[in-house]
C-alpha cells in the first residue's frame, strides 16, 4: 500500500479502500483526543506530556499523521485534477503541497518523539 | 389573468458575440396552470427564433432536459407552478457546449455512454431453445436501472461530470453499466469491471447525489455507483 500511495500513478479502487481506512484512523483519533479532554477536568502541561509520554499514544499519533498525509494526498491528487488542467503546473502544484505535507508529518514527528 | 415572468438563455453563434438572458411575458389565465414545455412553445409563437428540443411532451423521450430555476430537469413534466412565483430562469444543461439557446451538444454525455458497451453481451456458450430466460427475482434487479431515458439532467448537474467530462463515465453512464453487470444474461461481467477499473470512470463520483435530487425519473444512479464500486473493490482482493 505505500509503495503505491508513493506512485504518482493512481489507482481507483487503492484509493477508494485509502480513504476510509485513514479516515478510519483519524476519528478514531479525534474521538481519543476528545474523550481525553472531556475526562480531564484540568489539563495541565504535566497531564498533556504524560499522555504523549505514553509509547502507544505516540505510535497511535504517528499512525493518524501518516494516515492524513496518505488521506491528503488522494485527496490533494483528486482537487488538483479537477481544477488544474495545464499539466505542468498541476505537477508542480501537486510537489509542492504534498512535500509541505510531508514537512507536517515530518515536524509531528520530531515535535512527538521530543516530548 | 395573471403575467408569467421568463428569463430565457440565449445564444445563436452565428449572430452573437456572447450569451445573454432574454426576457419574456406571458398571460396566462387565474388557476390555470402548464408545463415549461407548454409555456415554452407559447413563446416560441411569440419569438419563432427561439430553440429548443422537445418531442414526446411526455418524459419518456429525455429530450427537453433544461436547467430550470438552477436545477436540472424534463420542461415537459415540470408544472410552472412548481417552480415559485418569480422570474422563470431557463437555461440549457450545464457542463456540455450549447449549439443554440436551449439544445447543447450531448456528444461527451453518448461518448460516455458507448463506453460502457450499453448491450447484453453474451458468449452464446448455452444458447437458450427460443429466448434468454430470467427469474423474477434475477428480473427485480433490473428496477430501478432500465428506466433511464438518458435526458442527461443526471451527468450535467455532476460537478465532477463538468469537471472531467472525458475521464469520468458519469451516472447516467453508470447507471447503464450497472445495469449489464447484474443482468443474469450478460455474460461480461469481467470485462465490464476492467473497463471501469482506474481512478476516473467510477471513483471520480464523490457521492455528492445531485444526480439523484434531479432525476426527473426518480432513479438512484449513485446507489448503482456504490454497487460498482463494490464490485470493483471485491473483485481486487
Amino acid at each position: 500500500m505505500v509503495i503505491n500511495q508513493a506512485s504518482l500513478k493512481r489507482d481507483g479502487v487503492q484509493d477508494y479502500v485509502s480513504l476510509r481506512a485513514t479516515a478510519l484512523f483519524m476519528t478514531a483519533y479525534t474521538i481519543f483526543i476528545l474523550g481525553f479532554f472531556l475526562t480531564t477536568p484540568v489539563v495541565t502541561f504535566e497531564i498533556w506530556s504524560a499522555l504523549f509520554d505514553n509509547v502507544a499514544v505516540k505510535v497511535f499519533t504517528f499512525i493518524t499523521l501518516l494516515c492524513i498525509w496518505v488521506h491528503t494526498r488522494i485527496g490533494l491528487w483528486q482537487v488538483l485534477t479537477d481544477y488544474v488542467k495545464g499539466p505542468k503546473l498541476r505537477t508542480f502544484l501537486s510537489f509542492v503541497l504534498n512535500l509541505l505535507g510531508l514537512a507536517y508529518v515530518v515536524t509531528g514527528l520530531f515535535i512527538l518523539w521530543g516530548v | 389573468m395573471k403575467t408569467l415572468n421568463f428569463s430565457v438563455y440565449r445564444y445563436n453563434s452565428d449572430v452573437d458575440d456572447a450569451p445573454y438572458m432574454k426576457d419574456y411575458q406571458l398571460e396566462v389565465e387565474d388557476g390555470h396552470d402548464m408545463m415549461v414545455l407548454d409555456a415554452l412553445i407559447l413563446l416560441k409563437e411569440q419569438d419563432p427564433t427561439l430553440v429548443f428540443r422537445r418531442s414526446c411532451r411526455e418524459g419518456v423521450c429525455g429530450s427537453d432536459g433544461l436547467n430550470m430555476n438552477g436545477k436540472n430537469g424534463l420542461a415537459c413534466i415540470t408544472p410552472v407552478s412548481s417552480l415559485g412565483k418569480g422570474t422563470i430562469i431557463l437555461r440549457p444543461l450545464p457542463g456540455l457546449p450549447v449549439v443554440r439557446d436551449l439544445v447543447i451538444d450531448m456528444t461527451q454525455f453518448f461518448t460516455q455512454y458507448e463506453k460502457v458497451k450499453p448491450f447484453l453481451i453474451n458468449d452464446d456458450k448455452q444458447p437458450p431453445a427460443r429466448e434468454y430466460l430470467q427469474s423474477v427475482e434475477e428480473r427485480d434487479k433490473l428496477d430501478g436501472l432500465y428506466e433511464c431515458i438518458l435526458c442527461a439532467c443526471c451527468s450535467t448537474s455532476c460537478p465532477s461530470f463538468w469537471w472531467n467530462p472525458d475521464k469520468f463515465v458519469g451516472p447516467a453512464g453508470l447507471l447503464h453499466a450497472y445495469r449489464f453487470l447484474i443482468d443474469s444474461r450478460d455474460t461480461a461481467t469481467d470485462e465490464r469491471l476492467a473497463d471501469l477499473d482506474d481512478a476516473f470512470s467510477v471513483f471520480r463520483c464523490h457521492g455528492i447525489m445531485n444526480c439523484v435530487n434531479v432525476c426527473p425519473k426518480g432513479l438512484n444512479p449513485t446507489k448503482a455507483i456504490g454497487h460498482i464500486k463494490s464490485m470493483l473493490l471485491q473483485r481486487s482482493v
